[in-house]
C-alpha cells in the first residue's frame, strides 16, 4: 500500500502545522488592514504589511466549490471516491481540504453547505484539518 | 510601446505526427518541430539568434540544436508559455536584442520518454496545502472552480458536454485528430467520471508531439516564402500557484487581464475576430476564456455553447483543429493553439474558414495559474 504524501512545514509555515497537531485552525491577520489570510506568510499579501499575527479560527466555514475525484491519488486508493473540496472560513480566507463525515455524493454536498473543521493525525508531526457538515456527521 | 504590429510569424510547424510517438524523446520532439518550423521559413540555424521555450531549459534546446544564441526566455508558466514567448521575441526584437527568434515545444506526454519526474519538494506550498487532499493531477485541480460556476449562474451539465461535442466536430474534419468519431451530448454525459463533475470526454488527451515558431521583425516579414502573421496584440499574466487561491472561481483574473492588453494593444473589438483558439484543457476552460475575454457576459458562456454557436456552421469557430480534447496534447498544448491560428490566417488549415483576417489565441497555463493572449492578423495594413 502506496503512502499518501505527508507536508513538511517550513519556517514560514510552522506555527500552522504546530496549531493542527493541538486541534487548533491556526491562520493570520494583518494588523494594518485587518484582512485575515491563508496561506502563511509573515507579511500581509493584501497590503504587505509586516504587522501580522496569528489567530485561531473557529474551524467554521461553508463548502465554496469541490470535486468528487473517482481516481485515487497515491495513497489515496482506500479512501475512492473523495471530495476534495475548497472551504471559505467564515473569518475570509478560503483553504484545500476533504469533506469527510458523509458519502460523498453531490446531493449530499450542495454548495455553500455549513462545515466545520475535523482533524485527521497523519504522523507525529502532521495532522490535517479536515471539514465536516456542521452540527457532526449525516 | 507597444508591439502592435512590430513583429510577424513567418515560420510554423508541428511534428511530422502528433499522437503517440514512443521512439522520440521530449528534446528530439524539439528539435523535429524547430527543424520544420526553420524549413517553413526558408532558413536554417546559423540565422537564429533568439531561442525560446518551455518544459526543457532554452540552455539545453540551443545545446542540441547547436545555437549560440544572443537572447534566450525560459519562461515557462505552464501551457500558454509560447504566447508569452510570441509576446518577448517581439518585445527583444524591437529593442534589438536579438532578429531571428525560434520559440520550441516538444513534450512526451503520453509515452514520457525524457521527461523530468512528477515529484516536488514536500515543502512546496502546494504540497502542504493541496496535496495532502489526495489531488491526482489536473483533473482534481482545475476542475474544482466548476461547481461553483454551475452554482451561481446555472451552467448545466449539458451545457459543458457541448463544448466537447463541438469540439469534436471540428476533429472530424481534421486527419491528425486523435479522436475523430461523432460524439453526441449523452456520449459526454455517460463516459466515465474521472471527477464529478467532469466526465472522460470533457478531459484533453494525453499525447507527444511538438510545434516551432519563428517570429521576425514586420519589416523582414516579406522576405519569407509563407505569408505573414503579424503580432497585432499581446497579453500574459499569472494568478496563483494553487487552485485553491483562485480569486473568484467564477472568473480568472489572469484571463482577463491578459485579454485586456491584448484587445487594447491590438485596437480591434471583438467583432473583428474572425477566428479563435481558446486553450481547453477541460471543457469549462473555453467557457471562462469566453467570459472573461468579454465575448460574452459573465455566467453567459453555457447557453452559449449549448447553442452550439462554435461548432463548424456556427457564427464563433472556435479550436478549429480539434483542440485539446479532441486534436492532441502533449501538456502545454499552447503551441498547437498557434499552429491553428497561423494556419487559418494563411489559408492552410484542415478546416479551412473562407476570409480569416484576425485571430486570438489565448492559452492558461497550469491550473488557472497563468494566462496569455495573442492576436495575430495576415494583412499588413491591419
Amino acid at each position: 500500500m502506496p503512502k499518501r504524501p505527508i507536508p513538511q512545514a517550513t519556517p514560514e509555515t510552522a506555527e500552522f502545522w504546530d496549531g493542527a497537531r493541538r486541534g487548533e485552525l491556526r491562520i493570520q491577520r494583518c494588523r494594518a488592514c485587518a484582512k485575515a489570510y491563508f496561506f502563511p506568510r509573515p507579511f500581509c499579501p493584501n497590503c504587505s504589511s509586516k504587522d501580522v499575527e496569528w489567530f485561531t479560527a473557529s474551524g467554521k466555514g461553508t463548502l465554496y466549490s469541490y470535486v468528487i475525484n473517482y481516481r485515487a491519488a497515491y495513497g489515496f486508493d482506500d479512501m475512492t471516491p473523495y471530495a476534495i473540496a475548497v472551504v471559505q472560513l467564515e473569518e475570509g480566507p478560503r483553504m484545500m481540504t476533504n469533506i469527510v463525515g458523509v458519502e460523498p455524493k453531490p446531493e449530499n454536498l450542495p454548495i455553500d453547505l455549513p462545515v466545520e473543521v475535523t482533524w485527521e493525525q497523519l504522523d507525529d508531526k502532521i495532522t490535517l484539518p479536515l471539514f465536516r457538515p456542521a452540527g457532526g456527521a449525516r | 510601446m507597444s508591439l502592435r504590429m512590430g513583429t510577424a510569424i513567418v515560420g510554423a510547424a508541428e511534428t511530422d505526427a502528433v499522437g503517440i510517438i514512443p521512439d522520440k524523446s521530449a528534446i528530439q520532439l524539439h528539435a523535429d518541430a524547430a527543424f520544420n518550423a526553420l524549413a517553413d521559413a526558408g532558413i536554417t540555424k546559423y540565422d537564429v539568434d533568439g531561442v525560446l521555450c518551455a518544459g526543457q531549459s532554452p540552455v539545453q534546446v540551443a545545446e542540441y540544436l547547436g545555437i549560440t544564441p544572443k537572447f534566450v526566455d525560459g519562461t515557462s508558466v505552464g501551457g500558454c508559455s509560447y504566447m508569452l514567448h510570441v509576446r518577448h521575441a517581439s518585445a527583444a526584437i524591437k529593442a534589438g536584442l536579438c532578429s531571428v527568434a525560434l520559440i520550441t515545444h516538444g513534450e512526451s506526454g503520453r509515452s514520457r520518454v525524457g521527461m523530468a519526474g512528477w515529484s516536488r519538494a514536500s515543502q512546496a506550498l502546494g504540497a502542504q496545502f493541496e496535496e495532502p487532499y489526495g489531488v491526482a493531477g489536473p483533473p482534481t485541480r482545475f476542475t474544482v472552480p466548476i461547481l461553483r460556476h454551475m452554482h451561481e449562474y446555472g451552467t448545466t451539465h449539458e451545457q459543458l458536454a457541448s463544448v466537447a461535442v463541438a469540439t469534436r466536430q471540428w476533429a472530424m474534419q481534421n486527419p491528425r485528430a486523435m479522436m475523430r468519431d461523432p460524439i453526441t451530448i449523452a456520449d459526454v454525459l455517460n463516459s466515465r467520471m474521472i471527477a464529478y463533475p467532469v466526465h472522460l470526454l470533457e478531459c484533453c488527451l494525453v499525447t507527444d508531439g511538438g510545434g516551432a515558431l519563428v517570429v521576425v521583425s514586420a519589416e523582414r516579414a516579406k522576405d519569407f516564402p509563407k505569408k505573414p502573421v503579424y503580432v497585432l496584440g499581446t497579453g500574459e499574466s499569472t494568478e496563483h500557484s494553487m487552485i485553491s487561491m483562485m480569486h473568484d472561481f467564477t472568473e480568472s483574473r489572469a484571463f482577463k487581464v491578459s485579454g485586456a492588453q491584448a484587445f487594447a494593444e491590438a485596437k480591434v473589438a471583438h467583432k473583428d475576430i474572425d477566428h479563435a483558439m481558446f486553450y481547453d484543457a477541460f471543457a469549462h476552460t473555453p467557457m471562462f476564456a469566453l467570459e472573461a475575454l468579454g465575448f460574452v457576459g459573465k455566467g453567459e458562456g453555457g447557453p452559449f455553447f449549448a447553442e452550439m454557436r462554435t461548432a463548424p456552421g456556427g457564427d464563433f469557430p472556435l479550436n478549429t483543429n480539434g483542440g485539446g480534447l479532441s486534436y492532441t496534447h502533449t501538456g502545454m498544448y499552447g503551441m498547437f493553439a498557434i499552429q491553428e491560428s497561423v494556419r487559418q490566417l494563411r489559408g492552410e488549415a484542415a478546416a479551412q474558414l473562407p476570409d480569416v483576417r484576425i485571430s486570438i489565441a489565448h492559452g492558461v497555463g497550469g491550473m488557472f495559474h497563468a494566462a496569455g493572449t495573442l492576436i495575430l492578423t495576415n494583412d499588413e495594413k491591419a
